[in-house]
């Protein structure tokens, strides 16, 4: 038995009387002790996927299955199984402290007295909330309650936790917390698993252990972060170093059949991704002051040339022209922009 | 699991719930303050009007009325609208997730609000009765105790129909509900007896008797100020121990058909609707 098998599941919505398919026909499994990452841009089908295997949302059709119970018919024994962290969620009541918001979650899953306190203050404990275990909730910040939140979704023990974007604005420290502990709890038992959705690929990377990307409701890539990132072997992933930075960059690539990235010099987080296909490609200006690198996904290895000619001709001077392993968001953007195409 | 583990569950859901609501008037007292003192200077008013007009023994009316009129404010306001407000906060997807019954959170909310509304019912009529010359004769007071308790599980009844009505229509559902708040004044009989009186025509009354409020303020008033017995009350009494099962029933149906609706259409949890 897996933990999760989703099989052909649709969902529409009905938006002012037009139809919107949010998923279509999806099929998915994860296995117990499995990390599986959920990619996509938004309104993609992620949180809709999620919704579904929680209870929250009914499918038009197919099945889905945690841990063997039907989500739709068994949602009862689904629920007591399972539990659900959202980024940027209200994690309890504001008027409650900590440990008494705990206490209250603890309730709604028929915790014994003796059972909560023990894993409340656990919780409190693996968490570092202990100096705010009796702080009234609305005077944290909003690390430390993302960090209550988290603990929420542990108060039942839970064989499959759902995870829509745990990192949501939160700080390195809180995100890399909340990282380390999320893989020590399916490391620390392998019949539990996690699903995780993030806008952060390099999380993505670094946790799960299969990686799915969903496109419009359709998973369009399904492996492990490896596999993947070797899927793109027949593609070139080629690092451009520029000494100086013009805010031309983005008009002279635009004219080549390539997925490219712009990169600080310094700086990997300011990156952002530009498809030249997609009509909302933006430029935010990340021409830093240390100069830029540019990562450049080709089919044909013989296009670099000319690229880097079109770039020296607008007085733009190349330090290095170097072959570089792809990364998960070079698969990434690849994919999407197979499916754009 | 067993129907034990269920039945267990639930009453600690219950526990819970009602826990917080009661933490929330310990929390923040200048609430409760507001909400003893904003009905003791309605309920002034008439008392004012009645001594004007030399009608003193309808003092005892008003202040009753008062003190029951906390209760309604409470179903409406602090109940009806409770799943909405747990949506728009967030809250609401932490209870749909677990496994306890919605029935078993939406009585907890009722028994929280219960015994926050009565200790500010207690208040009002205290001050009340300190405040103006009131007197009351009673002779029965298991028949008080008995259709005050009917008379709040019925209106927490509508207050859990409401609720459910609110958690798939929303901000329609709280239009309806501001609609109602002066009706149910009028027709419950507040300040004034109803029932008892020629005030309305008879089809009125019957109208006004399907609100707990009214049934309950009447028979209230004829046991506490009028010094009558159980006897005197049983139709009160009947009518409102089936107003509270058909009430309960009809709010665990709909409540029921309202999350498969919003379901299916993807509206359980859509906020600012």
């Amino acid at each position: 038995m897996r933990a999760v098998d989703v099989i052909d599941v649709t969902r529409v919505f009905d938006s002012k009387g037009k139809k919107v398919i949010a998923l279509d026909g999806i099929n998915l499994s994860i296995n117990k002790g499995e990390i599986l990452g959920l990619l996509g841009s938004n309104g993609a089908g992620k949180t809709t996927l999620i919704k579904i295997l929680a209870t929250l949302l009914l499918p038009t059709s197919g099945s889905s299955y945690v841990y063997g119970y039907d989500v739709v018919k068994d949602a009862k024994s689904v629920r007591r199984i399972i539990n659900l962290v959202s980024g940027g969620e209200t994690p309890g009541y504001g008027l409650l402290s900590v440990k008494e918001n705990l206490w209250f979650f603890s309730q709604l899953y028929g915790l014994r007295s003796s059972d909560a306190r023990e894993i409340i203050d656990t919780l409190i404990h693996d968490m570092e909330l202990e100096q705010y275990r009796d702080t009234r909730v609305h005077k944290l910040s909003t690390g430390y309650k993302q960090r209550l939140n988290l603990a929420r979704g542990f108060i039942n023990d839970p064989m499959l936790l759902l995870l829509d974007e745990p990192t949501l604005g939160l700080d390195v420290i809180n995100a890399r917390h909340i990282r380390t502990y999320i893989k020590r709890w399916v490391r620390d038992d392998p019949s539990r698993s996690i699903l995780l959705t993030t806008h952060y690929l390099a999380e993505a990377e670094e946790v799960c252990d299969k990686i799915a990307i969903i496109y419009r409701g359709k998973i369009i890539a399904y492996e492990s972060p490896d596999a993947l990132k070797r899927s793109l072997t027949d593609s070139n992933v080629v690092e451009i170093k520029l000494v100086n930075a013009s805010k031309d960059i983005d008009s002279i690539l635009s004219r080549h059949e390539i997925v490219y990235e712009i990169l600080n010099g310094t700086d990997d987080m300011m990156h952002h991704y530009i498809n030249n296909n997609s009509s909302n490609s933006n430029s935010n200006g990340v021409h830093g002051d240390n100069g830029v690198r540019i990562r450049l996904v080709v089919d044909d290895e013989s296009m670099i040339p000319s690229i880097v000619e079109s770039l020296v001709s607008k007085g733009l001077k190349v330090s290095s022209v170097s072959k570089s392993t792809p990364t998960l968001e070079d698969v990434y953007v690849r994919y999407i922009k197979r499916y754009e195409e | 699991m067993s129907f034990s583990d269920d039945l267990l569950l639930n009453i600690k859901t219950i526990y819970a719930r009602a826990y917080v609501r009661m933490k929330g008037l310990t929390r923040e007292p200048h609430w409760s303050i507001a909400e003893v003192t904003i009905p003791l200077l309605s309920l002034s008013a008439y008392v004012y009007l009645y001594i004007t007009l030399g009608a003193y023994e309808y003092m005892a009316f008003v202040i009753v009325g008062g003190a029951m009129l906390a209760f309604w404010s409470n179903v409406l306001w602090g109940m009806s609208a409770q799943l909405y407000w747990e949506k728009d906060t967030g809250m609401l997807q932490h209870y749909m997730l677990a496994p306890a019954s919605r029935m078993a959170i939406l009585i907890g909310m009722a028994v929280g609000g219960m015994i926050n509304t009565t200790i500010r019912s207690l208040s009002i009529l205290a001050i009340g009765t300190l405040l103006f010359p009131v007197s009351y004769a009673l002779n029965d007071p298991v028949a008080l105790l008995l259709v005050f308790l009917l008379t709040v599980i019925a209106l927490y009844g509508m207050g859990m129909l409401f609720a459910s009505l609110f958690l798939l229509y929303g901000r329609e559902a709280s239009h309806i509900a501001d609609l109602l708040q002066e009706p149910i004044y009028l027709l419950s009989g507040i300040y004034y007896p109803v029932i008892g009186s020629n005030i309305f025509p008879n089809a009125v009354k019957v109208v006004a008797s399907i609100i707990p409020l009214t049934l309950g303020i009447d028979a209230i008033r004829l046991i506490l100020i009028m010094g009558k017995g159980i006897g005197d009350v049983t139709l009160h009494v009947t009518a409102l121990a089936l107003l509270a099962v058909a009430l309960l029933v009809v709010a665990r149906v709909v409540l029921r058909k309202m999350e498969d609706v919003s379901k299916r259409q993807g509206r359980l949890l859509l906020r600012w609707q």
